[in-house]
Order: structure tokens, then C-alpha cells, then sequence
């Protein structure tokens, strides 16, 4: 369906596409991975003409895309950017119609697509359509943008670190939804990230670049057992062992990304920051960044008060555990306790990141069936 | 005779010079809204030459009034035209800066967002750029037409009328109360013309851009 030949590319002297020759095929999820300034989001904007090729030549359907008007060729792809791709002076309805209504659909038609669109991830018309991306999280306004991108139904959507900007949770859920709309749609995605664990998750075909060269395309499985050069075995990390879950340690489980605040921290700020990551507790961290305790939502709302700092809300309940615990016993730890997460500290007492209920059985589930749910 | 006394008695002259006065700003300042506002959208396209041409425009914004002033008088004559030539070209720098900065903060996520989804460079101009440049804008408006409701009162000199008439009366004069009859109703505009302008700026601001609120 989407067919690069030879394609070249230079930003000055630096060469970022080096002769570059693959093929997509029609209705597969797929994801371009690798380090920074590999060339996989050059290779990206280069589908819908954001970035000419210096040589070469791309065909989607058989057809060379740079005989193509660039603005009809878009409007036929869906095109999901990083954090903030939607239009802040127009409703959620506004941005999901924008191509339709470029496209000239009738009224009754957009509005149609746009009710059954919010449908499809539970954000209901009467309640979002005439809200504005201000007044929506980052995961509501990240879903607006993979909405806006399916609106004129396009075969193909183009997906650029769509979720990097998100905090795991919400991540997560786009992601199950992303997948689960796709394969409902049955759209070609193109999708750029640099997180192997989604890429796992996600993709029918990985497409691993390095220095604007592919070092493997195959599928997870497949890359997860084979991989093809050192690098990409670093970046699959604790994915490419399999090893079982009694040889699992608590860094193997934890997630890394994680909201922590300064003890300084106003309280006002804090729930602002808790609200855009949607969470409901967060860490606190002392001056020289070791760990000093967590704030929960509720203690906030109960005892907080506005102007003084969220230090004197520290509660030092949630139990802590070491990286190099083994993840058995932190699970015994987990389901006794009723706290929902464990915080992992490095050995200086900083923190390393959390560990949940749902972070530790995938960890768990991974090891037991591998890597692809 | 006292203040009051005195704006009875000349009731119409000070009312029609008001009215000559308003007539200028009006007419000046339309004319540097169309000139600046395409002129600041040239500009955020050029952006190398947009600094030179900023940096030149402002120079000019600092030639004396009076000396412009003179030199239109010279190639225009006497009356409403010459003023009216030297208010627009006053009025045009801070329209023309502020298109261009409103245009060029545009975030450039939008901008790539925009051409990816399909929309030409003047759709993206009408449906995002310049809506989300708008308040902006009428910033600049409100900034030249306060400026200019004062440099309107030099056009007298060249015989444009207008409130100034009454002022440089008062002045050769060494009548208190044509300079008050000239100064009061200026100040005044000036103020009514920003808060005019000041609404109208607050109901162009697209509803998405006003004070960030979560109802969760």
C-alpha cells in the first residue's frame, strides 16, 4: 500500500534518510522505532508530503505521491501529532469536522461522523462536542486528535509519538483504544515512537531505524527472538528475556514515569499538575530529590490549604521497596496492603518509580506468555 | 465668563469640532487596519525580511509629528488630505507589529498540524492562524487609535479642523477655556475609544483561548 523506493534524504550535510526502500501493507499497524535522529519521524512526514524527499520515490496504491496535489493527498491520511495538534479557538466538535468540512461533506453528514466518533471512546456528545481542548485533560484531548485524524475516514493514519506527552495510565488506555479502533477500522497505521514497550504492544510489523537505515523490520515476535544488531536488543531491554517470573525484579516491574513534585511545591500547583496527569497521589521529594513521602487526592481535599506547600501533606504510609527486590515478594506486599502502589527507591533513597496492581501483573503476564497480550 | 458658560455659548463649534475630530481617527485608522493587517500577514511569511522592514517602519514612527506634518502639507497642500495621509502612516506600526507577532506566535505544532491534515496556507490562515492572532490584533487597533485620537490635534495646524482648532485657538489666545474645550473632549475619547475597543477585543478572543477552567 505504501511503498518507499530509494529514498534519500539530507538536512545540510547530515544524511537522516540513507536510500531507504520498504513496504507497508494494507490494514497493518505499522511502527517506526529507534534512537533519537534516526530518521523515523522524517520517514513519517514524508507519507503525507510535510518533507520532500531529496531522492526517490514513494507510491501509495501504486501511485507516486509527489504527482499528487500535497492538499488532497492529506486530506486522504489521518495525522496525529505530539501533545498540541488541536486548534485551541475551536470546539471538540470544530476540530473533529475540520476535514470533513474541508472535504465539503454536508452538515447532517460531519455532525453524524462526529456523534458516532465520541461515541466510540464512551466521551459523549452532549457533554464534550462543544467543549474546547482548554477545558479537556491530555488524554481527552489526545483522543479528540485520533478522532479528528479517523473523521473523513482515511485508509491510512499517520501517528507521530501520539502519546509520549501522557502519563502511563492515560497512555495506556489510548493505546488499548488505538489498537482496539484500528483493528475495528481496519486502517494502515504509521506510527512513530521511541518507546519499545509500545511498539510491542501495538504493532503488527516494527520497523527499527538507525542513522536513516533500517536495521529490522519484522514483526515483535519476531524481533523479540531475533534481534538483529546490539542496538535494538538494548532498546528491547528486559523484553528480550524471557525469563520467568520468579527471576523477576522489582526495576523489570516498575513504571518509570511517574509524577514527582518538590516538597516546596504550592499546594494549588500540585492539584493542577495532578489534574493534567490524572492521578490521584502523588510523590514528594526533598530538597536534594530523595524521597520524602506521597501526597494522596483526598488528603489534599481534606487538609490542604491554598498557598501553603505540599510538604506539610506528606504521609509516609505507602510502603517502599527496594529496586532489586524480587517481584514475588513485592506482590505479596501489594495485595496485603491497601495501598494501590508500592514506591521503588534507588539505593541513595531517590526514587526510582512505582509499581501498581495492573504494572505488575502485565510484568507477570509478560513473562508467562510473552511479550504481546 | 466661566467653563460652562463658555461650552453653552460654542456649544456647535465644539461639537463639530469634535465630530472632525472622530472623522480623522476613524478614517486614519481604517486606513492603517488595511494596510497593516495584510502587511503583517506578508510579513509572517518573510520572516527574514519582516525585521528589517519592522526595524524601518519604526523609524519613521519617530520622525515628529510636526515634521510630517510639513512635509505633507508641502505635497499635499492645506485641508483634510495631508492630515489625514500623516495619521494613517502614524497609525500603522502598532497594527503592523502586532499582526506580525500575533501571527508568528501562532504555535508551530498548530501550523504542521494544519498542513498535515490538508488545509491549504489560506485556509490555515482564516480557520486558526488569524483567529488565534485576534485579540492581538485588535490590541494594536486600540494602541493606534488612542495614539492617534492625540496626534489628530496637531492636524489643526494644517487646517484638518478637529478639536486641535479650539486648543491652538486657546493657546495664541491665552484662552483657558478654548484650550479646556479642546483638551476635555480629546481625553475623553481617547478613553471612550479604548474600552470600545477593549470589549470588542474580549468578545473576539475565541472562547478556547479566555481563562483556562476545569469543571472536573
Amino acid at each position: 500500500m505504501i511503498t518507499f523506493q530509494n529514498v534519500s534524504k539530507s538536512y545540510g550535510r547530515k544524511l537522516v534518510l540513507d536510500n531507504l526502500s520498504f513496504e507497508i501493507k494494507e490494514g497493518q499497524f505499522v511502527i517506526l522505532i529507534g534512537p533519537s535522529g534516526c530518521g523515523k519521524t522524517t520517514t513519517l512526514k514524508m507519507i503525507n508530503r510535510l518533507v520532500k524527499p531529496d531522492s526517490g520515490e514513494i507510491y501509495i496504491n501504486g501511485i507516486n505521491i509527489m504527482e499528487q496535489n500535497p492538499v488532497e493527498l492529506r486530506r486522504g491520511i489521518g495525522y496525529v501529532i505530539q501533545q498540541i495538534g488541536l486548534f485551541p479557538n475551536m470546539t471538540v466538535e470544530q476540530n473533529i469536522s475540520v476535514v470533513p468540512k474541508l472535504l465539503k461533506y454536508p452538515k447532517e453528514r460531519w455532525q453524524s461522523i462526529v456523534r458516532e466518533l465520541l461515541e466510540m471512546v464512551n466521551m459523549p456528545y452532549e457533554e464534550y462536542a462543544h467543549k474546547y481542548p482548554s477545558e479537556l485533560s491530555g488524554g481527552q484531548q489526545q483522543r479528540i486528535g485520533v478522532l479528528r485524524a479517523l473523521a473523513a475516514s482515511p485508509p491510512i493514519v499517520l501517528m507521530d509519538e501520539p502519546f509520549g506527552a501522557l502519563d502511563p495510565i492515560t497512555r495506556d488506555a489510548l493505546q488499548e483504544e488505538v489498537k482496539k479502533l484500528q483493528k475495528k477500522l481496519k486502517k494502515t497505521i504509521v506510527f512513530v515512537t521511541h518507546d519499545m514497550e509500545e511498539a510491542l504492544r501495538l504493532a503488527d510489523t516494527i520497523v527499527f531505524m538507525d542513522n536513516g537505515r533500517i536495521l529490522q523490520m519484522a514483526s515483535p515476535e519476531e524481533m523479540l527472538r531475533n534481534p538483529a544488531s546490539d542496538i535494538i536488543k538494548e532498546f528491547m531491554g528486559r523484553h528480550i528475556n524471557s525469563r520467568g517470573p520468579a527471576e523477576l525484579y522489582v526495576e523489570d516491574v516498575m513504571r518509570t514515569r511517574v509524577l514527582k513534585v518538590p516538597k516546596t511545591l504550592k499546594v494549588l500547583e500540585c492539584l493542577d499538575r495532578m489534574d493534567r496527569w490524572e492521578v490521584n497521589s502523588v510523590i514528594v521529594l526533598n530538597e536534594d530529590d530523595t524521597y520524602a513521602g506521597t501526597v494522596q487526592l483526598e488528603a489534599i481535599q481534606e487538609h490542604g490549604k491554598v498557598g501553603h506547600e505540599i510538604g506539610e501533606l506528606v504521609s509516609q504510609d505507602t510502603p517502599t521497596v527496594s529496586r532489586q527486590c524480587k517481584a514475588q515478594e513485592v506482590l505479596d506486599q501489594l495485595l496485603d496492603s491497601p495501598y494501590k502502589y508500592l514506591v521503588v527507591l534507588n539505593d541513595d533513597r531517590t526514587v526510582a518509580g512505582l509499581i501498581t496492581r495492573t504494572s505488575l501483573t502485565k510484568a507477570i503476564g509478560e513473562a508467562l506468555w510473552g511479550a504481546k497480550s | 465668563m466661566n467653563f460652562i458658560e463658555f461650552v453653552g455659548r460654542n456649544r456647535a463649534v465644539i461639537l463639530s469640532s469634535l465630530a472632525q475630530h472622530i472623522y480623522l481617527v476613524c478614517i486614519s485608522v481604517f486606513a492603517g487596519i488595511l494596510v497593516s493587517i495584510p502587511a503583517g500577514i506578508l510579513l509572517s511569511r518573510h520572516k527574514k525580511a519582516a525585521e528589517k522592514i519592522l526595524a524601518v517602519v519604526g523609524i519613521v514612527q519617530t520622525i515628529p509629528g510636526l515634521v510630517m506634518l510639513g512635509i505633507a502639507l508641502l505635497l499635499f497642500g492645506v485641508g483634510n488630505t495631508p492630515a489625514l495621509v500623516v495619521l494613517s502612516v502614524y497609525s500603522i506600526l502598532p497594527i503592523l507589529r502586532n499582526t506580525y507577532t500575533g501571527l508568528t506566535e501562532v504555535q508551530l505544532g498548530l501550523i504542521e498540524a494544519g498542513y498535515g491534515i490538508g488545509m491549504t496556507s489560506s485556509q490555515l490562515l482564516f480557520k486558526v492562524q488569524l483567529p488565534l492572532a485576534l485579540p492581538s490584533i485588535i490590541s494594536g487597533i486600540r494602541i493606534s487609535t488612542v495614539y492617534i485620537v492625540s496626534w489628530a490635534a496637531l492636524a489643526a495646524l494644517i487646517g484638518a479642523g478637529g478639536l486641535g482648532d479650539l486648543i491652538w485657538t486657546g493657546l495664541s489666545t491665552y484662552n483657558t477655556n478654548f484650550i479646556l474645550a479642546g483638551a476635555i473632549p480629546s481625553a475623553i475619547l481617547a478613553f471612550l475609544f479604548s474600552g470600545l475597543i477593549g470589549a470588542v477585543q474580549r468578545l473576539a478572543t475565541p472562547r478556547g483561548l479566555r481563562e483556562v477552567k476545569h469543571d472536573e
